[in-house]
């Protein structure tokens, strides 16, 4: 059975984040992050950052759900029950800081199959409320047995 | 730190998540997919127990990277990594790499997350500016 392609090119769509101190500590600690500027506002500012910072790999939390609707869209058509999450890229821009209002938009670069495993890859690009990229998401998602 | 050139190993690190981290990750995440939560769920779909989140574990890479310029975010450009064996709780990651190449300020290091003969996240390909 041939895969499924016509969802390449599709865009969704967008969704809006704001980041919130706490939230970026929780975060923090739970990766062994201990550096200041992640939890403490004049730290953050001594280091040049507009407020507390978030680390880079925070932005699963606001791009990920731009492709939640993605994932689930019948013309997508991914089968769940054999798909990994294969791969992972992140190109990052302007930090990302408390306070900060993102806005994801999520669309599909391409779908195709090899070795009979059908690759699904989507990208994010997360922009803040002054219309700087803080983070281009690329996301891999293969399927066993298309 | 600047001392590093290519072929040099980096510091890289090692922790080991406990059983409860997985839940701790969802929360600061979002992801509450069950497969790393739910013991039951898990292996009703053949897994052998609670996995580790993938990105929990790209985000232990990021923090190796960072730690090369000194615990600075910002320093961190682009990450690019595969995720491969399912990772464990209780059970120790070493994060572990090499510096492929050094141009003027830009550094790219090449690293690999393992819990022993298992490699979890292979191929990670970090680009530093210092």
């Amino acid at each position: 059975m041939a895969i499924k392609t016509e969802a390449i090119g599709k865009e969704w769509p967008t969704t809006k984040y704001e980041v919130g101190k706490e939230k970026i500590g929780e975060y923090a600690r739970v990766i062994g992050l201990d550096n200041p500027v992640y939890f403490d506002r004049e730290a953050a500012k001594a280091a040049g950052y507009r407020d507390v910072v978030a680390p880079p790999m925070f932005c699963v939390t606001y791009s990920a759900p731009a492709l939640g609707p993605a994932m689930f869209d019948p013309e997508v058509g991914m089968n769940f029950a054999a798909m990994v999450h294969g791969g992972q890229e992140f190109e990052w821009g302007e930090p990302a800081c408390s306070g900060d209002e993102i806005t994801t938009s999520a669309k599909c670069l391409e779908i195709f199959e090899k070795d009979g495993k059908g690759f699904y890859v989507f990208e994010t690009r997360s922009i803040n409320q002054n219309g700087d990229e803080v983070v281009k998401g690329t996301w891999t998602n293969i399927v066993r047995g298309v | 730190m600047a001392d590093l050139n290519a072929g040099d190993a980096i510091p890289g690190l090692s922790v080991t998540p406990d059983k409860y981290l997985p839940h701790r990750y969802a929360g600061a995440s979002g992801d509450f997919n069950p497969i790393h939560i739910d013991p039951e769920f898990a292996k009703a779909v053949g897994l052998p127990n609670t996995i580790l989140h993938g990105l929990y574990m790209m985000g232990l890479v990021a923090r190796s990277a960072t730690d090369i310029a000194g615990g600075d975010p910002k320093a961190l450009k682009k990450l690019s990594v595969q995720f491969r064996g399912m990772g464990a709780p209780e059970t120790e990651i070493v994060v572990s790499g090499t510096v492929k190449s050094v141009d003027g300020d830009t550094l790219v290091i090449d690293t690999v997350a393992a819990q022993g003969e298992n490699q979890t996240i292979r191929n990670a390909e970090a680009e530093i500016r210092l």
